[in-house]
């Protein structure tokens, strides 16, 4: 199936709405294989939305989406279950299924898509959650973990199968600063040792230039700027300085729309 | 390992009571087994049923011994047609033996009551019961007696 | 005037499509049942234990208070007409068509269905459904039919224990109690009770419990992915099985009257 083509997601002329509002238009992204990829924007610009054209849980209404070889928009479903045990994917809270604790939890995809006999499993499950780091912990259950662990123990299910891309959902969202760094290493290490590709979608900006070989800002369901991370925040146009440096208004205004403070404040809101 | 078993355990333990409970209620709360075994079918003509209903029992000194299989209307002799389905362990009820038709208590069902004749002739398969005698309807008794005693 | 006639008419649509919703969910998942049952025995199991084994004690103790108050006030009130010895068949005749059935799923509802649209509901609102879609598990197989499955398994053999139970209750307040003769409480309950009411029970609570087990699978797994909209699910799985199995309830009634007349 995956003829291998010099870029791994490729979305062409990408439109969508929902209801009145519109959430994309002509957008346009390519990933490299190999590269950490990164998908910044302001909250609210669909980023995660984004994420769900890439797995197809989503139909675009106009333009198309490659996805390793498929063509994801026109992929039927049993196709789409099955290109997706090529991506791995992490959640924004890590997603583990509270009924099962660590090692269950990691082996789930091979019990589900496998007939391994319970030794392998054992052995590569273990395997998986060492290169989290987290062996030690394969009896606890999902709620004894941190924000930290739970991503870490998701890292490891997502890996568990071998895909060849891997997406990460705001992979440092509400992390401590130490949580963050293993988080971050532990992305460019995945990448970088299992040869896979690796999508990540986060307003961090920081953490994400620590680790992305290229990144597109998304505003307003157009990409805004796109580059290394390096190239955008040299980048002059106003919102992506605005962005990338984390100034309080600019393009993306500080007060939402409010009619004259003014007026309002002398209570002749009956207009 | 543990928890398997518990839940192992829990739910055979669930399942067989509520088989049990099933099985309890199909046979311990109904009495109409007789229906599955071997039995023969007489008839019997009556002027009037009553309330007489199908599945009602049969019995012989007070003793049920089959069930009312149907209640058919007669349009040619224009009376009601009973067939009583009997427990083939019962075939020596004498052929000239009585029907009649009986409430049980004040406000019961009612049923058919056999009193036996003296033949030497056993009732069998597809045979008629000769004598008859049929429900007691209140209204009619009320009547009766109302005229009567207006006539005194 | 016109204001109030499109929202009638905008909250009927509503209803209609849920409703709609509900049997295209319940088709689907009737149509992956079969498969469930060989593939993923063990899950089935597994919820077969969720929902009857941890609602059998609140079953157990229901059916019993049951079964004492319908002993006492068949007692009461069949004394009037000196035929307090139909005391047995008056329960039996009453759990077995009606309160054994209806009780038990509602009580099912509260103690299991609540606890299924809950996790199913939470399961959604923490991503754990589009994970499982992710890890290309369809959740709907994987999640939903196993608790379904486990629900419809269940719920006649609650129904049948309860009024098991139920009889035992009547038999304790009539006899042991107001001191009713035990071989007549049975000979009496054996003598009306007939295979068509235990039928009746028996159907009602297969019926019910497809119902009831619909209404929480569906609440869940279609709820709004925040913790208001778990609650909000729990709340409605408990009332729409409420309608949902008195309504059908007197149209099995009316149905099986109509059939055996």
């Amino acid at each position: 199936m995956s003829e291998r083509s010099e870029y791994v997601v490729e979305i062409q002329g990408l439109c969508f709405s929902r209801g009145q509002r519109r959430i994309f238009q002509d957008l346009d992204i390519k990933m490299r294989r190999g590269d950490v990829t990164a998908i910044m924007g302001p909250s609210g610009t669909g980023k995660t939305t984004l994420l769900r054209f890439i797995t197809g849980q989503l139909v675009p209404d106009r333009g198309s989406v490659w996805v390793n070889g498929y063509q994801v928009d026109r992929t039927p479903r049993k196709g789409l279950y099955e290109m997706r045990r090529e991506i791995g994917m992490l959640f924004q809270n890590g997603a583990l299924l509270s009924d099962y604790n660590v090692f269950e939890n990691v082996a789930f995809p091979l019990r589900e898509h496998t007939n391994l006999p319970e030794r392998l499993i054992h052995h590569v499950v273990l395997t998986k959650l060492h290169a989290v780091g987290l062996r030690g912990a394969w009896q606890m259950s999902p709620t004894e973990l941190s924000g930290g662990m739970a991503r870490r123990v998701a890292l490891a299910r997502a890996i568990v199968m071998d895909p060849e891309i891997l997406i990460y959902d705001e992979p440092f969202a509400g992390l401590d600063p130490i949580s963050m760094g293993v988080v971050v290493r532990l992305i460019r290490q995945m990448n970088d040792v299992l040869g896979i590709s690796s999508i990540v979608v986060s307003h961090d900006v920081g953490e994400i230039s620590a680790v992305a070989d290229s990144s597109y800002l998304i505003s307003e369901g157009k990409v805004a700027a796109s580059g290394t991370p390096d190239e955008l925040s040299k980048d002059g146009s106003a919102l992506v300085r605005q962005f990338m440096h984390g100034m309080a208004d600019g393009p993306v205004p500080f007060h939402y729309p409010a009619p004259d403070y003014g007026s309002q404040l002398l209570g002749r809101d009956d207009e | 390992m543990q928890q398997t078993r518990t839940v192992e355990l829990g739910t055979g333990l669930f399942v067989f009571l509520g088989v049990g409970a099933l099985f309890f209620l199909t046979t311990q709360t109904s009495n109409v087994q007789g229906f599955t075994g071997d039995s023969y079918t007489v008839t019997a003509r009556f002027e009037n049923v009553g309330s007489l209903a199908a599945r009602a029992p049969v019995t012989m000194a007070g003793v049920t011994i089959g069930r009312v299989a149907a209640i058919d209307f007669d349009p040619d002799l224009l009376d009601a047609v009973v067939t009583l389905r009997l427990n083939s362990r019962y075939d020596r009820i004498p052929e000239d033996s009585d029907a009649s038709i009986l409430t049980a208590g004040l406000l019961g069902g009612q049923y058919v009551g056999l009193t036996p004749g003296g033949s030497e002739e056993y009732l069998a398969d597809q045979s008629v019961i000769e004598f008859t005698q049929s429900a007691v309807v209140l209204e009619q008794l009320i009547s009766k007696y109302l005229f009567q005693g207006g006539s005194e | 005037m016109t204001q109030w006639f499109f929202e009638l008419v905008y909250t009927l649509r509503g209803f209609l499509q849920t409703f709609g919703a509900m049997n295209l969910f319940f088709l689907r998942i009737v149509s992956y049942s079969p498969r469930a049952i060989i593939r993923r025995f063990p899950l089935v199991i597994r919820q077969v234990y969720n929902s009857g084994t941890l609602s059998l004690v609140l079953i157990m103790v229901c059916g019993f208070f049951v079964g004492m108050v319908l002993g006492l006030q068949g007692y009461d009130n069949l004394s009037k007409f000196n035929s307090e010895d139909s005391v047995g068949t008056v329960a039996a005749l009453s759990l077995l068509q009606e309160l054994g059935p209806v009780l038990a799923a509602l009580l099912w509802s509260g103690r299991a269905g609540t606890a299924l649209a809950s996790e199913i509901g939470l399961m959604r609102a923490t991503d754990q459904l589009s994970a499982m879609e992710m890890m290309a598990v369809d959740p709907l197989r994987r999640v939903v039919v196993p608790r379904f499955l486990g629900g419809v398994v269940s719920m006649p053999l609650l129904a049948a224990i309860f009024s098991g139970i139920g009889i035992f209750g009547a038999y304790v307040s009539g006899v042991i109690i107001l001191g009713v003769d035990g071989g007549v409480f049975f000979s009496q309950m054996q003598a009306n009770v007939e295979p068509v009411h235990i039928w009746q029970g028996i159907i009602k609570s297969c019926v019910f419990g497809v119902a009831a087990s619909l209404m929480a699978v569906f609440e869940g797994y279609n709820s709004i992915p925040t913790a208001e909209g778990v609650g909000r699910a729990t709340t409605r799985t408990v009332v729409l099985t409420a309608i949902a199995v008195l309504a059908l309830d007197y149209m099995i009634t009316a149905a099986v009257l109509a059939l055996t007349d």
